[in-house]
């Protein structure tokens, strides 16, 4: 009896998910009349503005990465090493992009990076895209920092950074070279999270009015019938890249370190 | 923690000011692009334009549109999120407990880190074109059954269809974060309560869901506030004009609709009110619920 109502439950749930994915997919490929056809993706991967955003979105995630863990593999590994009595706040920062909305979040940097303020960030292009790096990574906090300090539990700081001090090591060679190695796996995981948020990401985009991926989806969906479906099938297939690899780091790392 | 007033503390805390500099471009980060902005629409929703103090933006807020946006934001946010909650546990419990094959388990935690992340405009197009007007379902229904959907009162551009929509990246939320607590509940408790003659039902209603009472909560807390903040799906579903908070709060940053801007701060802070106590609730829950899942 257990049993029906499981398998009731968990074939009603997956019908649910599945829906959606086989509607978009079925959809997308009915762009010529009559017969099934990928019409719909030709059009699409032929749009240029398809390319520049997609690319510009990248570029952005990968700043982000870049900047999110130069920001949070030292802070981790600082607050781990000396600073225990600053983990509370630490963390609770780090809570914080989950509580506060991204919308309240890019509306106080709109009102506050204006082009007559202090940092008039909002001034150029370029200022703009930094200020919207620095958005994603904050969006991006949570997953980051966690995925960080979980990889820092595993490893014992205190004794690698002291072998390496009396071997001769700075600060510097310390973290590039024995610390982020350590947590790569960590490291790693949070940056794929990280890409699937950016590549998705609408509000931050289009309030900041950037030329991003996820604005041009709304835009197409606007206006367009078969290519916005093509599109989520797309997008689909890169959320489920971006958890795979993930998860593939996961596998690998567990794999290696049974070995040993 | 306790103070010990021994000499070698009192060293170490004098030195305290140069360990801190470790953490200072982190701080200086969290100051600029989280702590700032943020204030700066706190500051403003209490502020006229002209920059005295005022209440008048909170008072202003009391209108028709703009109750109407909050109380469709709250009940859109609580209806999925108890649906996401009953759903999502009555899966993960079919997976835990219910004697479904191993090999389930893992491809549905996969699933449900992918789908929990497929949100914002792709999800809208998804459902579009499964329940739009001449989507995958709604024209089957149609030929096959000749049941007309649209007649029947269902729009997938209403507050309806964006439950169903939610619910796409609620509910595996509620897996990923549930399936964990359900492993924590051990075998020992069960196998206690039945010696004592419990039956299932018994086990159930005063072991097992009391031990789970502070995650379910918490989780349902985190869905809340999940729902309330999301702008992307509902923008790419309905459009701009659904009354709902974010919906309203995106149109007013871009062009200021309610013709205040100050106004605009007032409506920002009511949404950080909403999720902050929803957020507390959560994480002051998961903290309780952490002592039984050692």
């Amino acid at each position: 009896m257990t049993r029906f109502f499981a398998w009731a439950a968990f074939l009603l749930g997956s019908l649910f998910f599945l829906l959606p994915l086989i509607g978009m997919t079925e959809f997308s490929l009915k762009a010529r009349r009559g017969e099934y056809s990928f019409d719909a993706y030709m059009r699409v991967f032929e749009d240029q503005r398809f390319w520049d955003t997609f690319s510009y979105s990248l570029i952005l995630a990968a700043a982000t990465i870049v900047v999110g863990v130069f920001l949070v593999v030292p802070t981790a590994y600082w607050v781990r090493l000396k600073l225990p009595q600053a983990r509370p706040v630490i963390e609770f920062i780090t809570l914080l992009p989950l509580v506060i909305p991204a919308i309240v979040i890019v509306f106080g940097y709109i009102r506050l990076y204006n082009t007559s303020s202090f940092l008039p960030m909002t001034g150029s292009a370029l200022g703009t895209d930094i200020l919207l790096t620095m958005g994603y990574t904050t969006l991006a906090l949570p997953y980051m920092y966690r995925s960080v300090d979980t990889g820092l539990r595993t490893i014992d700081v205190g004794t690698l950074t002291e072998a390496a001090q009396s071997l001769g090591a700075g600060w510097v060679t310390i973290l590039a070279r024995i610390i982020l190695p350590n947590v790569m796996v960590a490291v790693l995981s949070g940056a794929f999270l990280t890409l699937a948020i950016v590549l998705g990401e609408f509000t931050m985009a289009a309030l900041l009015n950037r030329p991003a991926f996820g604005p041009y989806m709304q835009l197409l969906g606007a206006n367009r019938a078969y290519e916005p479906p093509a599109l989520a099938v797309i997008a689909f297939a890169i959320t489920w890249g971006c958890m795979g690899l993930m998860q593939l780091v996961t596998r690998l790392s567990k794999h290696e370190r049974a070995k040993a | 923690m306790p103070e010990d007033p021994s000499a070698p503390r009192l060293r170490h805390k004098w030195r305290m000011p140069v360990e801190w500099l470790g953490i200072v471009p982190f701080l200086l980060f969290a100051l600029l692009f989280l702590i700032l902005p943020t204030m700066k629409i706190v500051v403003g929703a209490f502020q006229t334009p002209e920059g005295a103090f005022t209440l008048q933006n909170l008072a202003d807020l009391n209108t028709d549109s703009i109750r109407s946006a909050y109380w469709t934001s709250i009940r859109l946010s609580l209806i999925t999120a108890l649906l996401g909650c009953a759903i999502g546990f009555a899966m993960a419990a079919a997976v835990v407990f219910g004697g479904l094959p191993k090999g389930i388990r893992s491809p549905l935690l996969t699933f449900s880190g992918v789908a929990s992340n497929f949100a914002g405009v792709p999800l809208a197009f998804a459902f579009i074109a499964t329940l739009g007007p001449v989507g995958l379902i709604t024209v089957w229904l149609r030929t096959e059954f000749g049941i007309n959907l649209r007649a029947m009162g269902f729009n997938l551009l209403s507050f309806n269809g964006l439950v169903i929509t939610y619910l796409f990246f609620q509910i595996p939320l509620m897996i990923l974060i549930i399936i964990p607590a359900l492993d924590g509940l051990k075998r020992e408790w069960r196998e206690a309560a039945e010696v004592l003659g419990a039956t299932g039902a018994q086990y159930w209603r005063m072991v097992a869901l009391p031990i789970l009472f502070p995650s379910l909560l918490g989780t349902f807390a985190l869905l809340f506030a999940n729902a309330f903040g999301a702008v992307a799906t509902a923008f790419a579903l309905t459009g701009p004009q659904l009354n709902i908070v974010p919906i309203k709060l995106f149109a007013q940053i871009r062009g200021d609709v309610l013709g205040n801007p100050n106004l605009g701060y007032a409506l920002a802070f009511g949404m950080i009110v909403i999720t902050a106590l929803a957020n507390f609730l959560y994480i002051w829950l998961r903290v309780r619920s952490e002592r039984w899942l050692k």
